[in-house]
């Protein structure tokens, strides 16, 4: 990285692009499954029950972590560019990263 | 004993490479005196630009330790690492030889955005008055005192990407001539800014506004370019 890029609101860049990206890799698998319900219920439980193996909650750990930083940072993005105000708004970058946090230790409490 | 800085110096074009001088260290010392020295006691051959000295004209730009920056007033002492400068020229743009690079297509991006004035009125008309508290002049106003030195320009990843991206400092100009009652061309200025390559192709990292020298915030101008051409924007 390049170091002019080294700042919050570069940061806060990154991780919407990166979370969007691994999201966007994980879709087809989502669909894959959803799929298994419409004619293969037997599969789509046998699924289901291996998914309640810790490590595979883990990894939904992971993707609902994506999902608040893609949300969080999403939205930065929206009010940036369409609330009447200049500035970069670090504060913004914070809320995001906190909001994101926040929702995956409440994951974390639920899951476990 | 006097401290000597290790500085090293980009020679040559596109395939240049580094050279080592070593300078002494002064007190309020800026890396334009470091590079004049070198000119003038080390390296009569070394070609770079500078005028004003004083952040005025914008021609000093150059990467220093990495970061595009306005290099008449930026001290030594604040960006040398262990006694170390690496000079560069700026990066996005073509070198032309040492630290100066081709100017050219960047101010050719401020006329692609729509950045040249247009007017109706002659001298011999009367001068129309511009409320100087008007939300559109304090906007002009606080995007206006650009020194053209193309720093957000180096800084940006998007023009390092994308060759026909205007870049930030043509659409910081942009959005001063959309705040501006007496710009005729308004209807110009939308579509060169709304063109490929325009205010959408912004990724809103804020490299710019993170490296202009003088506090503009071309992310933001950009920002509000996007939304006053959208339809949560002013229609004008
Ligand atoms: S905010 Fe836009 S203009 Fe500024 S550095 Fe990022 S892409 Fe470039
Ligand atoms: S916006 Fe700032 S960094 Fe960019 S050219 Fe103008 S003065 Fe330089
Ligand atoms: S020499 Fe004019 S801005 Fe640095």
């Amino acid at each position: 990285m390049r170091q002019s890029s080294r700042h919050t609101s570069y940061f806060a860049f990154l991780g919407h692009r990166l979370s969007g990206l691994a999201l966007a890799l994980f879709l087809p698998f989502h669909f894959l499954v959803l799929g298994l319900a419409l004619d293969q219920g037997n599969r789509l439980d046998d699924f289901l029950k291996w998914s309640d193996q810790p490590l595979v909650k883990m990894a939904e750990w992971g993707l609902v972590g994506l999902l608040a930083i893609h949300l969080a940072f999403g939205l930065r993005l929206l009010m940036l560019e369409y609330l009447p105000w200049v500035g970069q708004r670090k504060h913004l970058v914070w809320l995001g990263g906190g909001f994101a946090a926040i929702a995956g230790v409440l994951f974390l409490i639920r899951a476990f | 004993m006097t401290k000597i800085l290790t500085v090293k110096i980009w020679r040559g074009g596109k395939d240049g490479t580094l050279e080592s001088y070593s300078v002494p260290a002064r007190k309020s010392q800026t890396v334009l005196d470091v590079v004049t020295y070198i000119q003038r006691h080390l390296d009569a051959d070394l070609s770079y630009r500078f005028a004003c000295r004083v952040g005025m004209c914008g021609s000093c730009a150059m990467t220093v330790n990495g970061v595009p920056r306005w290099t008449c007033r930026t001290h030594v002492d604040k960006v040398s690492q262990d006694g170390q400068l690496i000079i560069e020229p700026l990066k996005n743009l073509e070198i032309i030889r040492d630290l100066t690079t081709d100017m050219v297509p960047f101010f050719e991006k401020w006329e692609k955005a729509g950045g040249r004035f247009e007017g109706k009125q002659s001298r011999a008309d009367k001068i129309t008055a511009i409320d100087p508290d008007s939300k559109k002049r304090l906007a002009a106003s606080a995007a206006i005192e650009c020194i053209n030195c193309a720093v957000c320009y180096s800084g940006c990843d998007t023009v390092r990407a994308r060759d026909d991206y205007v870049g930030p400092a043509a659409l910081n100009r942009a959005w001063s001539l959309f705040n501006d009652e007496k710009h005729t061309g308004q209807r110009k200025l939308k579509k060169s800014v709304k063109a490929d390559g325009g205010c959408y192709t912004c990724h809103t990292h804020a490299n710019c506004s993170q490296s202009c020298p003088v506090d503009l915030d071309p992310a933001g101008s950009i920002a509000s370019l996007k939304r006053s051409y959208s339809m949560f924007g002013s229609r004008s």
